[in-house]
């Protein structure tokens, strides 16, 4: 099984990748100890975007489906979250509310992509089909300000967002700071290992190959549609577990982190990092992420407009995205150096056998 | 035995009847060749078989089910494979990649990479097994698709144009292929515009012309057919 690690659909194999990977990891696991906790809160914060990018980059880059709707289940898994987290009325139950909000987000994905898919949309009009979907959920909360709109006890709240629910906790125990950031790192790991088997396995192959050619793979015997519903719900199921994870981190959830501006961000991480590689996906998207933050306190706009950018300067200039574009170079050089050396080596033994 | 049987099949394009209550039967262990001029039907009557149009009215049936209404997917998984016109592999995945997506289904471990092994040396492609399928040429990208057609292992192997932009040797190549699966039992159906390639496989062979079936008959009653020769085939190629 851990073989499906590494394969075609992946960069990064051997000896040395892991070596970095657990390095990497390593260094991610002692950082609480060097840094102050409001700097720890903060790394937590980035890593629950990275769900939402890597199901975008499984759609997108290895199943070939552009979805503008990471924010539509985002949103839904994160008021999802807060509705149940209150009615449940908070404590270990959070923990069931964080599975059931993930859950919810992946039926809306099953319904909505059924109707997609079956229905034949595909190209460019998935991505206006779900982007509609994205703007009619954020138009809708944003008018439920009144009294009416409410959930049992958790009110909707409109513009302002809901908010009042409890952090994840297990007994007395709140998740949060240092404790909330062990879980991210813990669940980014295994969610990039899942997706890594996932795409290096015979499932995996058929994705590639439904995005490569659907008619053809549809001609060696596969229901593509089958195929491509799966994709769609894990891809849309782990932007809903950036949501539950966003609203138990802040407490709140508004609708301007489904609207248009969200939802256009994480296209903008995934296509910069590189939407055929999960590993490009992760790294490239945590440095943005970074950089966005640093940048907005400063200037918000400033932030958005260096995001605009970035896109525009991607399409033109990296269409496969830069970090991959990096990654792929430093990977060529490599092996470059690695077969030079062999050269030499081979020479000098075959000297070495003519002196002899 | 009839394997595939075609029963007053008829496809319309809006005003425009492609294909006209056709009968067709293939049966099971011949190579059958579908012939006619161009705008004869004969790709429509192709993809009406594959499941890619549904026909306007009649009947398609494998091995005794209808499968009219089925999608080709199931189709294939009922023992149809299929090779289309123009090159269709999976262009930004490796060769070897492109025949492991065919056989995963029906064989895994080491003796799928021994398929693998065997598809590709029969396929001439063992040297280029690691790269990309879109960096192949055109003869070497139609092989690839008949290999991965024959990976399934099929009751029913059906080829559109398979020489399309073939030199003369590869088409030979691919005759002499085809011949090879169907002396270990593979039913074979075959769009052709070829003549040469038609003369070295064809067991059977169906003249379409209009939409219509205009002959049918073994090999050489249709060489031998004036009319056939008349609309088609030009009487000085016709012996």
């Amino acid at each position: 099984m851990f073989k499906l690690l590494e394969g075609p659909q992946t960069l990064g194999r051997g000896k040395l990748f892991w070596s970095c990977v657990l390095a990497v990891l390593a260094g991610a696991l002692v950082y609480p100890l060097f840094a102050d906790s409001y700097d720890v809160g903060n790394f937590a914060y980035f890593l629950i975007w990275i769900f939402m990018a890597l199901g975008l980059c499984l759609m997108w880059g290895y199943g070939g489906m552009l979805s503008f709707g990471q924010t539509l289940f985002f949103g839904i898994a994160g008021y999802g979250y807060g509705v149940l987290a209150i009615n449940m009325g908070g404590g270990t139950a959070t923990i069931a509310a964080l599975v059931l909000s993930v859950a919810l987000a992946m039926i809306a994905a099953g319904i909505l992509g059924y109707f997609m898919i079956w229905g034949g949309i595909n190209g460019i009009f998935f991505g206006i089909v779900t982007l509609s979907a994205t703007l009619v959920l954020a138009f809708f909360l944003g008018q439920t300000a009144g009294p009416e709109w409410h959930i049992g006890p958790a009110r909707l709240n409109g513009f302002n967002g809901m908010k009042g629910m409890d952090p994840l906790t297990v007994g007395d125990f709140y998740i949060e700071g240092s404790a909330l950031y062990y879980v991210m790192i813990a669940l980014i790991v295994i969610v990039y290992l899942a997706l890594r088997m996932l795409v290096n396995s015979g499932i995996g192959n058929v994705i590639a190959a439904t995005r490569e050619n659907p008619q053809r793979a549809e001609m060696l015997g596969y229901d593509v549609r089958k195929y491509q519903l799966l994709t769609f719900v894990i891809g849309s199921g782990l932007a809903g577990l950036s949501g539950a994870l966003y609203t138990s981190w802040g407490q709140f959830i508004t609708p301007s982190s489904i609207g248009l501006p969200a939802a256009a961000m994480p296209i903008v991480w995934v296509a910069f990092s590189g939407r055929s590689d999960l590993t490009a996906t992760l790294v490239g998207s945590f440095l943005l992420l970074f950089g966005f933050q640093t940048i907005t306190v400063y200037s918000q706009q400033a932030a958005l407009v260096l995001m605009g950018a970035l896109l525009l300067a991607t399409v033109m200039l990296a269409p496969q995205g830069f970090v991959l574009g990096i990654g792929k170079l430093v990977a060529d050089r490599w092996r470059g150096r690695r077969r030079d050396d062999g050269t030499v080596m081979a020479e000098a033994g075959r000297l070495q056998s003519e002196e002899s | 035995m009839a394997l595939v049987e075609v029963k007053g099949v008829s496809k319309r394009f809006g005003g425009l009847t492609a294909v006209s209550d056709v009968d067709l039967t293939v049966n099971a262990g011949e190579v059958h060749c579908l012939i006619g001029p161009n705008g004869a039907g004969k790709s429509t009557l192709f993809k009406l078989i594959v499941g890619l149009y549904p026909p306007s009215q009649g009947s398609i049936l494998f091995d005794r089910v209808d499968i009219t209404a089925e999608r080709p997917y199931a189709r294939v998984q009922r023992g149809m494979s299929i090779k289309m016109q123009a090159p269709s592999v999976f262009k930004e995945l490796p060769v070897r990649q492109n025949i492991q997506i065919a056989l995963q289904d029906r064989v895994s471990g080491a003796e799928r990479i021994s398929e693998e092994d065997r598809l590709l040396t029969l396929l001439n492609l063992t040297a280029d097994s690691e790269k990309l399928a879109g960096a192949l040429s055109h003869g070497q990208q139609q092989w690839l698709e008949i290999g991965m057609a024959l990976a399934l292992k099929p009751q029913l192997l059906l080829l559109d144009e398979p020489t399309a932009g073939m030199s003369p040797e590869e088409t030979f190549k691919t005759g002499e292929l085809v011949k090879s699966f169907n002396a270990e039992g593979m039913t074979v159906l075959v769009v052709e515009h070829d003549m040469a390639f038609v003369r070295q496989v064809a067991q059977r062979v169906t003249v379409l012309h209009l939409g219509k079936i205009f002959a049918h008959g073994d090999l050489e009653s249709i060489l031998q057919d004036e009319n056939v020769a008349e609309i088609y085939l030009g009487k000085t190629h016709a012996h």
